[in-house]
């Protein structure tokens, strides 16, 4: 009888962990709206959200150039790491032998497990000098290379091994008997791939896809170390700019000596969190929509 | 026979796009490792890991950064406890309780959600908190923050670790008597120890590689913390801040605490992968 005690006891320790990390996400969201109420009684959310004027010192809040900093370079990031990571883990999956396999696999997890900050050290002493001294000259503009377009690469690598593992697994799902009836009737290995891998595996990817954006979406270290940090509307991939994340580590400091800069730095958290949620709702709805036309 | 070529054409096309992607990938991995080995193993030496930073090291004086090496491996391993302590039980329930349900279903998205939040955003939550406590920044919601952040993904990490349990196992289990709680406590969990230590390891290297959830709540001091009330360095805020430095002395001494946080991180993939390696000895096939 005593061990089903212990049973019935360690069920309702477990069930009500359970329940409170589920809540966590309501009090999270909760907390950071409730700093944020301050903040936004005084101005009005339009203007917070679509004015460009940051001058926390005479009390004028605008998060445009922000939101856009950070829309800017996680696009970016996406942009260039998308095609890299989905030809890689095509060829993982549908070309490269074990022993490649073998040799790449541990490679990419190793990727994944470094810390954001060598990923800023990295960008800080090649990317940026990269950016500055060939890639601008390149297109005929000139930069400190501390910009949009160091961050975005930067970014690009941190955000390769989520993408290219979670793809590579979903491409590994696809049934065999899918890729064999197309060699049947004459496919080559890579019009298997485009047409009937690719196919089953799109919203997998998508997902991929879309986890590796969020992942970028909050970066905080190694974005802060080669944006550039200037709070304006980024005009081209060159200009600096200043993300949310940066914008509440760089100024944590200073928050409790201005009137709602307390205020401000919280509902940039919660405009980040907000975001986020909605990539990963929106990640949601169009897996539905894409799950009814594959077969 | 021409239309046969050109498809060839277009499979080999893309087979060198695909190889060249591969490089890409290998390559910058390799070129990030060798720039911080580059630039930093100049300015390693044995009093960067043996000692504090003393007066004026920010300057390009003497001492080192064992503050931070200390710093970051109390809040990695006091995070780590706590989130396992969290995480275990969870998944447990998840799996071995609940089963799948609609409920379930939402659980897991709901602790998805979480791991999507990015990690500022807890450091700017647990922050709100310790204001509302009126407590300080130290190395205790240092490691509060990090657990936060830490066991959503180790969670799901678990969870899934259990699935790849075989169900006769837990049918034998009934079958002798026990009840679920001894069925997962004793059977299903030394079954899936290799992969939960795993799981546990990379938990613990986001914990030590995160900077951006402390930087608002632990605080940051040349000294090692002998209390949980002490605020508290850590690695990469160590980094972080000798390279904001202007002197070449120092910022070179960023890229040294670079290899060093490397060198940890390395440590524990290998390691990982060598113990579960062992452990694999003790399941059952």
């Amino acid at each position: 009888m005593d061990r089903d005690r212990v049973d019935r006891y360690s069920y309702r320790v477990m069930k009500g962990l359970t329940l409170a990390s589920v809540s966590l996400v309501f009090v999270i969201a909760f907390m950071l709206f409730l700093k944020s109420v301050p903040i936004l009684r005084s101005v009005f959310i339009f203007d917070l959200l679509f004015d460009s004027s940051w001058f926390p010192l005479r009390g004028e809040f605008g998060f445009y150039p922000f939101i856009v900093g950070t829309v800017m370079v996680t696009v970016t990031a996406m942009a260039l790491a998308c095609p890299v990571c989905i030809l890689s883990a095509i060829y993982l999956s549908e070309y490269a032998s074990p022993r490649v396999r073998g040799v790449v696999k541990p490679l990419i997890d190793l990727l994944a497990g470094i810390p954001s900050v060598i990923f800023g050290l990295w960008g800080v002493s090649y990317v940026v000098p990269g950016v500055r001294n060939v890639v601008a000259p390149w297109f005929g503009v000139s930069t400190t290379g501390y910009c949009v377009l160091s961050a975005g690469v930067v970014l690009a690598i941190m955000v390769f091994p989520i993408i290219i593992s979670v793809s590579e697994e979903v491409l590994r799902a696809v049934p065999f008997e899918a890729r064999e009836s197309s060699f049947v009737l004459g496919a080559t290995r890579w019009e298997t791939v485009k047409h009937v891998v690719m196919r089953r595996a799109s919203t997998g990817i998508l997902s991929a896809v879309l986890l590796g954006f969020s992942r970028a979406f909050g970066e905080t270290m190694a974005v802060l170390m080669v944006v550039g940090n200037t709070p304006q509307v980024p005009g081209s991939l060159f200009d600096a700019g200043y993300t949310l994340p940066s914008l509440i580590a760089n100024n944590y400091g200073e928050m409790m000596s201005l009137p709602l800069y307390d205020s401000a730095l919280m509902f940039a958290a919660l405009i980040l969190m907000v975001l986020v949620g909605g990539f990963s709702l929106l990640a949601r709805v169009t897996q539905r929509r894409i799950t009814r036309w594959t077969i | 026979m021409d239309n046969l070529g050109r498809r060839r054409m277009e499979e080999h096309v893309f087979v060198v796009l695909m190889s060249g992607s591969i490089l890409v990938v290998v390559g910058s991995l390799l070129s990030m490792v060798l720039t911080v080995l580059g630039k930093g193993l100049g300015a390693l030496s044995l009093a960067m890991v043996t000692q504090t930073p003393k007066g004026g090291y920010y300057l390009g004086k003497e001492g080192g950064i064992l503050n931070a090496i200390v710093g970051s491996l109390y809040l990695a391993t006091g995070s780590t406890l706590l989130s396992v302590l969290v995480s275990v039980p969870i998944a447990i329930y998840l799996y071995e309780y609940a089963g799948e349900s609609r409920r379930t279903s939402y659980t897991r998205r709901m602790l998805d959600a979480l791991c999507g939040i990015p990690s500022i955003v807890y450091g700017a939550f647990a922050f709100t908190v310790m204001i509302y406590f009126r407590a300080r920044a130290s190395l205790l919601w240092g490691i509060l923050t990090v657990t936060l952040f830490e066991f959503p993904m180790m969670t799901r990490g678990m969870d899934e670790v259990l699935r790849t349990v075989p169900n006769r196992l837990r049918e034998t289990a009934f079958s002798l008597g026990s009840t679920r709680f001894e069925a997962a406590t004793r059977v299903v969990l030394r079954q899936a120890l290799p992969g939960i230590l795993t799981t546990v390891l990379i938990g613990f290297g986001r914990a030590i590689g995160d900077a951006a959830a402390v930087l608002l709540t632990a605080g940051y001091t040349d000294n090692i913390p002998s209390s949980l009330m002490d605020p508290v360095a850590t690695l990469p805020l160590a980094v972080f801040f000798q390279l904001s430095t202007p002197i070449p002395e120092v910022q070179q001494r960023a890229y040294a605490s670079g290899i060093i946080l490397l060198f940890i991180v390395l440590g524990l993939s290998v390691f990982s992968r060598w113990s579960s390696k062992r452990l694999m000895r003790y399941v059952v096939r």
